[in-house]
């Protein structure tokens, strides 16, 4: 029989490869050797190392390894540019943007070819998903420069950003990060993940072509110290990074306390939710695009899947069978769903975890199909009858593995989906609307699917909760991470007024008067202090005035727990949270001249028009809580995403020392308007307006551990909250050192931090401060994706 | 879920009909489907979800693809999924005359020698005309093993009186039909009225005796994706031996995103009572490369086993002109002409 009758029987697919020819040819071009981009010039090349094609070994080409005098040049030649390119007017810099657009539209073929044989990933996902991807976000953030000043007045760009990108999408990631960065008008230095250079190299020559103004995007090849000599650079004002959460909380250490802004993109372990009512093949199909799309090494990937009982057996009898039509092979063969995994070294990680989850019990599933001999190829892999308790339901594999448990309710999926460490995207099949929609809020994640997955678009922001990271790219919030407010460049160090010096602090002194004690305020109920000791508090002339606990981190462990076990308050209506705050601001209007003597006892300053300050603040915040809400973003495929404003969760503020009311109510407010909980520790040097204010919020209709009052010494508190895993999020206005040790203390959980860093922030200043600078910091948003069609 | 076949005497032992292994030799092990009770549980169990099934669909094209030798090997098997059809107001005896001369040779002989293919029997499942030209068809065909299919029951609308319906059914069948593609109430789905809908196509299945029953959902008129898989499984549980997207005359015709909703209810029929329900797309399918999108579909969603002829037709025509011009392309690697093919 000839081959096509045989052919006619079998009915087979036999290979269709895409030519590699024009990307081998743009290497050898180039001699197969690369130099970095620094400064609008290529740089000669020094010592290299080799960039493989995982799918057969083979070296593409040598890269060279960028020094910290590579990464000086580099930010050198980023900050020569980044004043003339911040002065182009945004016009100017769209079209720069739009012709990087056009460039890469009219090399997509070289760009994706390019990218498969650096990356692994199949042809398919590089031509139709990755490079498409790249083009739209150009062209969409070409629109942003030129709006720029109209949304986002008064704000400037950081200045110099340096970035650095993973290997699973590498030219997607650059764009996300460069896009933005020059929209905004900072100049960039990025370093491409060490296996997959190529496409960053070939990018910067349509930058070159693009006529981009020298040192505007500085590309600097190498591996993790080029990465750490980026990251510890002390002439950049922000780093971005997309990568692994022990990366990212390196980085989180290194720059604390250097006042560089940071946007941290990292792991994830996402859950995949299939309830009883969901249309199952596509459930299925969907699984597909989630965990073996581009081998499962996509941060967001849905790899934890759990399905509703009723349903487990039938979907998984049906997964298995999809599985088995799952093509694995040459990344370049058009017809190939599951091409390399990106390197050896990444092979044997994830072959390690699949034994140790089957080690600890989990039922290993392998359709029985055909993968190539050589390379970095492994199978579609389901891992079922998984427990919260093993390895594998918790690790990020990020590989083409799957695991899977069941749940009964939707409480109880939510409580599965919810119970990691992570928090960046969830997947949601159920043809019930209803059921999904009141899913999606009560997830604890950046990005929700519902009834698809894995949907992208320059126009909607993406990014994590919790550990897995924090800042926005796409969409206006991925727009304000790459710029500040103008006014936060010209601060000026906070100098404390001089106090006379107290006189030797008898513990025993008292205040005369009846005694009144200051108790702490833990869950609704006045607590004494853990530590049985008190604190004096000194009035500006160095007479005491009054006593507080001196709190500990007993003190605030208990806080913590009140916070977070009144995390409900989120949920409750926008409009309750604004008559609570209105209720608030009345009865301490109420009580004025009171906290106006206590004020002037502790400082010396006019008490009357702090309180009138506080109260208007707390109106400020409550005519906001109903206000600062989400959008809807109208992407290209025919659903909507809704950017939904949540609170972050549990917060932790620790006030400024000066401005003893205000400097408290201006930080609480608006975190309490957005649905957070607090644990406030007011003034360490005079906490006596917050200990009073607790009888405030006992009249007022504040739930129990909504607001937590702990005093003491500010910076033995902060470190503890710093390090707490139950706080979300933490303000600290105070010292620099302080600051910086709050920030590297946060990294243990990925917290969101502001601090002041020693800094003065007028928290007086309303044009400043009563709208969405500290509103921003109080919320994160979730884009909840809804695709819809009868 | 266990089904008892509707023939079944009522309080006898249900007659359980058990998955078969898929059969490698094809028509000859087939077993037609007897027909089952109706469902309505089933039925209200459907869930289809557009925006997934597009998703699927579009990407599917994007994820399989054949060249070279393989694409000549699965476009000569296009032909033989096709029923070649001409269903026009202006048929003629000729026009379907000259119809079966072509289904006698659907490609060129110089194509097929070159290709090596003349040994493998390449003809078209069936040549499919209005009830008028049945004899016409038979006649012309008679000797070739080409079934000659009938589009009755008041086609394309169907809303002729229901005994007019089943005459006309009888009527082809006794012309010499062996294939009956009829045509569903339309205004029956949308009204939800599943028990009417079973009933009707019960009766046709009937008259049909042993030509087999495509049943044509008009699937452009359906409105959700969810009611065409509802329709689907009423027709298969009245005992249709095939589903068939559309008529050629509503203003959608067959997609693949409307295929996967039926296939899939296919697949899920064949899992519960392992009957193999045939699948026929029909309407605007007119190029070589959207009827591999089609064959590719069905090889990923039902597997190879459903490329057959009779679990497998196209309903086509100027089809098979490109798929010729597709073939010689192959062989000399020049763009070929329609003029230089026999036409349609």
């Amino acid at each position: 029989m000839n081959k096509i009758a045989e052919i006619f029987t079998s009915l087979d697919y036999g290979p269709a490869p895409e030519s590699a020819d024009v990307a081998l040819a743009w290497l050898a071009a180039h001699d197969n050797t690369f130099g970095h981009f620094i400064n609008g010039a290529w740089t000669k090349p020094g010592k290299t190392f080799p960039s493989e094609n995982p799918a057969n070994g083979k070296v593409l080409a040598q890269v060279t390894n960028g020094t910290a005098a590579d990464v000086d040049a580099a930010v050198k030649a980023a900050r020569a540019a980044a004043k003339p390119w911040a002065a182009l007017s945004g016009y100017q810099r769209g079209k720069y943007l739009y012709a990087i657009a056009r460039l890469i539209q009219k090399h997509s073929r070289l760009f994706a070819v390019l990218e498969t044989m650096d990356n692994g990933k199949p042809i398919r996902e590089s031509r139709d998903v990755d490079i498409p991807l790249v083009i739209r976000h150009f062209y969409h953030h070409a629109g942003w420069a030129q709006h720029l000043e109209r949304e986002f007045p008064d704000h400037v760009p950081y200045g110099v950003c340096g970035q650095i990108i993973p290997w699973n999408f590498p030219l997607l990631m650059l764009a996300w990060k460069i896009a933005p960065a020059l929209a905004a008008g900072n100049t960039v230095v990025l370093k491409p993940a060490e296996f997959t250079s190529l496409t960053a190299l070939l990018f910067a020559e349509i930058c070159e072509k693009a006529h981009l103004p020298k040192g505007v995007v500085n590309i600097v090849t190498g591996e993790g110290d080029t990465g750490a000599a980026i990251t510890n650079h002390p002439d950049i004002d922000k780093i971005a990074f997309t990568g692994s959460t022990e990366v990212g909380k390196i980085i989180r250490r290194a720059t604390a306390g250097t006042g560089k802004g940071l946007s941290l993109e990292l792991g994830g372990k996402s859950p995949y939710i299939v309830f009883d009512d969901a249309d199952m093949d596509s459930a299925i199909e969907g699984l597909v695009d989630a965990i073996w799309f581009n081998q499962g090494q996509v941060c967001c990937a849905g790899s934890r899947l759990l399905v509703q009982e009723s349903i487990e057996e039938r979907f998984l009898e049906k997964l298995k069978k999809r599985m088995s039509t799952l093509r694995v092979g040459d990344p370049l063969d058009k017809a190939v769903d599951i091409g390399a995994l990106v390197a050896p070294v990444q092979v044997e990680r994830v072959k390690d975890l699949v034994k140790k989850g089957v080690a600890e019990g989990g039922q290993l599933y392998e359709p029985d199909i055909d993968i190539p001999g050589g390379g970095c190829f492994l199978k579609p892999t389901l891992i079922t009858g998984v427990s919260t308790a093993n390895t594998v339901a918790n690790e990020e594999i990020f590989g083409p593995v799957l695991v899977e448990m069941s749940f009964r309710t939707p409480e109880e999926a939510v409580a599965l989906a919810n119970n990691t460490r992570y928090g960046l995207a969830a997947t949601v099949w159920s043809e019930n609307l209803n059921l999904a929609l009141d899913i999606a809020p009560k997830l604890k994640a950046g990005v929700v699917w519902i009834n698809s997955t894995n949907n992208f678009d320059a126009a909607v922001g993406f990014g994590g909760y919790k550990e897995s990271g924090f800042g926005r790219e796409g969409g206006k919030e991925g727009m304000a991470s790459y710029l500040k407010p103008k006014w936060e460049k010209e601060l000026k160090p906070f100098v404390a007024a001089t106090a006379k010096a107290a006189k030797s602090a008898n513990p025993l002194d008292d205040a005369g008067g009846i005694d009144q004690t200051a108790k702490m305020y833990i869950g609704g109920k006045q607590a004494r202090p853990d530590s049985g000791y008190s604190r004096p508090v000194y009035g500006p002339t160095g007479t005491l005035v009054g006593e507080v606990g001196d709190g500990n981190r007993k003190d605030i462990r208990n806080a913590v727990e009140a916070a977070r076990a009144a995390l409900g308050w989120a949920t409750t209506s926008a409009h309750n949270r604004a008559q609570i705050l209105y209720f608030l601001a009345e009865n301490l209007e109420y009580r004025a001249d009171e906290f106006a003597a206590r004020i002037k006892a502790q400082t010396g300053e006019d008490g009357a028009a702090e309180v009138a300050a506080s109260v208007e603040r707390l109106f400020a915040f409550a005519g906001w809580a109903d206000k600062y809400d989400g959008a809807v973003h109208n992407p290209p495929q025919r659903m909507i995403a809704t950017a939904m404003v949540e609170a972050i969760g549990a917060m932790a503020i620790l006030a400024p020392p000066s401005r003893p009311l205000l400097g408290s109510i201006a930080l609480i407010a608006p975190a309490l308007a957005m649905g957070n909980t607090v644990v406030l520790v007011p003034s360490e040097k005079s906490p006596l307006s917050m200990t009073d204010f607790y009888q405030v919020l006992e009249t007022s209709d504040v739930p129990s551990g909504v607001l937590n009052i702990v005093t003491g010494e500010s910076k033995v508190l902060a470190k503890t909250l710093a390090e707490h895993d139950g706080i979300d999020a933490i303000w600290f206005a105070g010292d620099a050192e302080t600051s910086a040790m709050v920030e590297k203390a946060s990294a243990g959980n990925v917290k969101q931090t502001w601090t002041s860093r020693g800094l003065y922030y007028d928290l007086a200043d309303k044009a400043k401060f009563e709208g969405d600078y500290f509103l921003r910091r109080a919320t994160q948003v979730k884009n909840v994706w809804i695709p819809y069609g009868a | 879920m266990e089904l008892r076949v509707v023939d079944q005497p009522a309080g006898g032992k249900p007659a359980v009909v058990k998955a078969q292994e898929p059969a490698a030799s094809a028509a000859a092990s087939h077993r037609r489907n007897p027909g089952f009770p109706l469902d309505l549980d089933w039925v209200e169990r459907v869930r289809m979800n557009r925006s997934a099934l597009e998703r699927r669909a579009a990407t599917l094209p994007a994820r399989r693809t054949v060249k070279k030798d393989w694409q000549a090997a699965w476009l000569l098997k296009a032909i033989t999924l096709m029923d070649l059809t001409t269903l026009n107001s202006d048929d003629t005896p000729g026009r379907v005359e000259r119809l079966c001369a072509k289904a006698r040779h659907p490609v060129r002989q110089d194509i097929l020698e070159g290709l090596g293919a003349t040994e493998l029997d390449i003809k078209p499942a069936a040549v499919c005309v209005y009830h008028s030209f049945v004899k016409t068809a038979v006649d012309a065909l008679k000797g070739t093993g080409i079934n000659v299919a009938a589009v009755s029951t008041g086609f394309p609308h169907g809303l002729a009186p229901l005994s007019t319906r089943l005459a006309e059914i009888e009527a082809s069948v006794a012309d010499g039909a062996n294939e009956i593609d009829i045509v569903i109430e339309r205004g029956m789905v949308l009204r939800g009225d599943w028990q009417a809908l079973y009933d009707e196509v019960r009766a046709m299945r009937k008259a049909c005796g042993d030509a087999h029953i495509k049943t044509i959902l008009g699937t452009g008129e359906l409105a959700t994706q969810t009611n065409v898989a509802k329709a689907s499984l009423v027709c298969m549980l009245a005992g249709a031996d095939f589903i068939k997207t559309s008529t050629g005359k509503e203003k959608v015709n067959a997609n693949l995103q409307t295929s996967l909703a039926m296939v899939r209810m296919i697949r899920w029929f064949h899992e519960e009572t392992g009957i193999e329900i045939g699948y026929k797309p029909a309407g605007g399918i007119a190029t070589a490369k959207l009827s591999l999108d089609y064959m590719a579909l069905m090889k990923e969603e039902l597997g190879t086993h459903w490329l057959q002829p009779h679990l497998f037709r196209f309903g086509a025509s100027s089809l098979l002109t490109d798929i010729e011009r597709q073939l010689e392309h192959t062989l000399t690697g020049h763009y070929a002409a329609d003029y230089r093919m026999p036409m349609v």
